[in-house]
């Protein structure tokens, strides 16, 4: 799995950990540049539709969800499947694993937390949010759990809280090492970080054990909260959203998507941390065959939604798959097909499946496919629901936009400052691939 | 107290939905309805509705809790025109209500959906659900310009923005029956004594509106004329509202 001929123990720990301690003025640069644009785009445009209301976006009476919705859905969908990923090739022990799971899994956090805040950006009155929360309170008044929306608080939120301890028990021999190797109030901090962890025989057991644990309850959570999203959509009565496959059809779709952002980020990870050693083809091949395999799934689930649509026969489903197929959107329509049916085909080439240049262009296309694919879902549906006369438009006005870039470069920002905090590889299973013959420090 | 006793036990048995206290119901009669929009009119002024500005008209952003949709039949010179008031149907199985969740939206023991604005936090999702379009979002906090605020009806909030609202029944109109009908120690609220803005103002009397539960109402004789229909049966979402379609000469 090494490319560059294998490192030794010492080599890993002073690799992974010296993109820790040692910071750059590029680094300040690209976190101040990632701040600001958050702060540009994303809060200030929120501020101001705080301050006048939902009316600042661009949605109106026909069509009330709009891009807002359909970034949370993405954004929960690219969270899909760095956890998922990881806990399923823990136990299935898949060794390429172990170098990239730690970002992956610090992806799905960090989407979890952008598409948390796309629901606070959507509701009308967010200063309300707690009550959509089973909190004992003077009203005497529980949430509706009937509503798929309270699902989704409860789904989201264990996830959210899963995925964090799964992330920081893996972590935690790389806190140790990062408090050996610093000093000061670093290693004050890293003290506490790692629970004095000493690595023990005892201590690696009972980690492993708690581990393989939490990876088995992670895999039907991951499943759970994307299916839960699409209930959002596919428990209403409107045509278009009311199928059956939906659930399914978001988890794919999720995986998909979150599989190409792993792809994106190890991309970056490699270029601009010099992780070159240990993010190599191998990971390459193996996250491409993934791609493909999802790729085609995703397919099949978009053929049966249409044939369910065109087999149901009623005058609204077939009008809904009308102004899908052929109507104002269906130029994002067709480019969601190619990028996400037909470009992932070319991966069944090895030449450019082992290609960095190219893998980094076909997994941001995907992507650009999965986004429009959620805007579709909620702008060609909901606007034209059965009666004719109530028939609606949507169109993203510039506060929609400006925020939906926002979010990429909060996600950005929240990903520079965890390369600061938390080893981006993990150390300790690194050390674990490598043959202990040939080592030579 | 003891009558609040037999009622929670009551309510707290599965289907008392279907044993309401009364079962408000209202007809339209579209062989009446001429499409005047006095009931819009009507509506605007009794449940304080905001007017939005024509920029915000244009883009669709009007609140308007009755509305006549306009359908053309026929190819020109043969061209028919029919209207149907669109309102909240009330639906006894309302979509809207599985899906909020903060329970803005439920129905109460007068087979009323009803809508608590203080109590919405603008998820939009009851708006998606509703197969009718028949909810409106406050997308700003209108204002009403002086004098303008002196027309304002005491007995209906205004709502602030973030809110969604929609058709009561004209429920002061109903609390307010039923607070005389207990006053004058009688047990129910008569026949016609609940009369809610739109169908006051209707110049055809295309509209009836009334108990359900009493047989003797005029709206259950109304509901039983053969030419009664429901909008969007097969959703099977049981409205609360029967159009009586036009009589085929």
């Amino acid at each position: 799995m090494f490319d560059h001929g294998q490192p030794s123990y010492a080599e890993v720990n002073k690799d992974v950990l010296s993109v820790m301690l040692v910071t750059g003025p590029r680094y300040w640069m690209l976190l101040g540049g990632t701040m600001s644009v958050a702060a540009i785009f994303f809060f200030m445009p929120w501020i101001y539709q705080l301050f006048v209301g939902v009316g600042a976006a661009g949605m109106n009476r026909n069509a009330v969800w709009g891009t807002y919705l359909s970034n949370f859905i993405f954004w929960i969908g690219l969270s899909h499947s760095g956890t998922l990923l990881s806990a399923v090739l823990h136990i299935t022990n898949s060794q390429w694993r172990k170098s990239i799971y730690r970002s992956a899994e610090a992806m799905t956090l960090f989407s979890l937390m952008t598409a948390v805040l796309f629901v606070m950006v959507h509701l009308g009155r967010v200063w309300y949010v707690h009550w959509s929360f089973p909190i004992p309170n003077q009203m005497g008044l529980w949430p509706n759990f009937r509503s798929p929306l309270m699902f989704d608080v409860m789904a989201i939120t264990t996830y959210l809280i899963a995925s964090s301890i799964f992330i920081y028990m893996g972590s935690l021999p790389d806190f140790a090492a990062v408090r050996d190797a610093s000093t000061g109030l670093r290693r004050r901090l890293y003290t506490i970080f790692s629970f004095g962890w000493r690595g023990t025989a005892r201590e690696w057991h009972t980690l492993g054990w708690a581990y393989t644990f939490f990876a088995v309850f992670v895999i039907p959570l991951a499943v759970s909260v994307h299916s839960i999203v699409s209930w959002d959509f596919a428990l209403s009565v409107v045509p278009g959203l009311h199928h059956t496959i939906f659930a399914p059809y978001f988890v794919c779709g999720a995986i998909f998507s979150g599989t190409a952002g792993i792809v994106t980020v190890m991309y970056c990870l490699r270029k601009f941390l010099n992780f070159e050693r240990y993010i190599g083809q191998e990971h390459l091949d193996n996250l491409g065959k993934l791609l493909i395999l999802l790729s085609m799934i995703w397919s099949y689930i978009n053929i049966l939604e249409l044939f369910g649509s065109w087999y149901g026969g009623t005058s609204f489903e077939l009008e809904a798959l009308k102004f899908k197929l052929t109507g104002f959107y269906a130029p994002l329509y067709w480019e969601m097909i190619l990028f996400c049916a037909f470009v992932p085909l070319l991966m069944f080439s090895r030449k450019i499946r082992l290609s960095w240049n190219k893998m980094l262009v076909v997994s941001i296309l995907i992507n650009i496919g999965m986004l429009t694919e959620r805007f579709i879902i909620v702008a060609t549906s909901q606007p034209r629901k059965f009666l004719p006369d109530a028939f609606g438009f949507y169109f993203p006005s510039w506060i929609e936009i400006s925020i939906t870039v926002g979010s990429f470069a909060i996600f950005a920002t929240l990903f520079l400052i965890f390369i600061k905090c938390v080893p981006a590889i993990s150390i300790y299973e690194v050390k674990e691939t490598l043959k202990p013959l040939r080592r030579n420090a | 107290m003891s009558t609040f006793f037999e009622k929670l036990k009551a309510y707290s048995k599965p289907g008392y939905y279907e044993k309401f206290d009364y079962h408000w119901t209202m007809t339209i009669d579209l062989d009446r309805c001429t499409g005047c929009e006095a009931c819009v009119v009507a509506c605007q002024a009794e449940n304080n509705l905001p007017i939005v500005g024509e920029k915000q008209f244009a883009r669709s952003r009007e609140i308007k809790w009755i509305r006549i949709e306009r359908y053309w039949e026929g190819d020109y010179p043969d061209v028919k025109m029919g209207f149907i008031p669109m309102l909240c149907q009330h639906c006894d199985d309302a979509p809207c209500e599985t899906a909020c969740p903060v329970f803005a939206t439920y129905h109460n023991q007068d087979g009323l959906n009803t809508q608590i604005y203080n109590r919405c936090i603008g998820t939009r999702t009851c708006a998606v659900y509703c197969p009718y379009d028949v909810r409106y979002f406050n997308w700003f906090t209108y204002t009403w310009d002086e004098p303008l605020e002196q027309q304002l009806n005491p007995d209906v909030t205004v709502r602030e923005k973030g809110v969604m609202e929609k058709c009561t029944f004209c429920i002061q109109r109903i609390r307010i029956a039923k607070d005389n009908a207990k006053d004058d120690d009688r047990r129910r609220v008569r026949d016609g004594e609940v009369v809610p803005a739109c169908v006051q103002s209707c110049p055809t009397e295309a509209m009836v509106f009334g108990d359900s539960n009493d047989p003797d109402a005029r709206v259950t004789k109304m509901m039983k004329n053969p030419r009664g229909y429901t909008v969007l049966k097969e959703l099977n979402t049981t409205p609360s509202i029967v159009y009586l379609k036009k009589a085929q000469s």
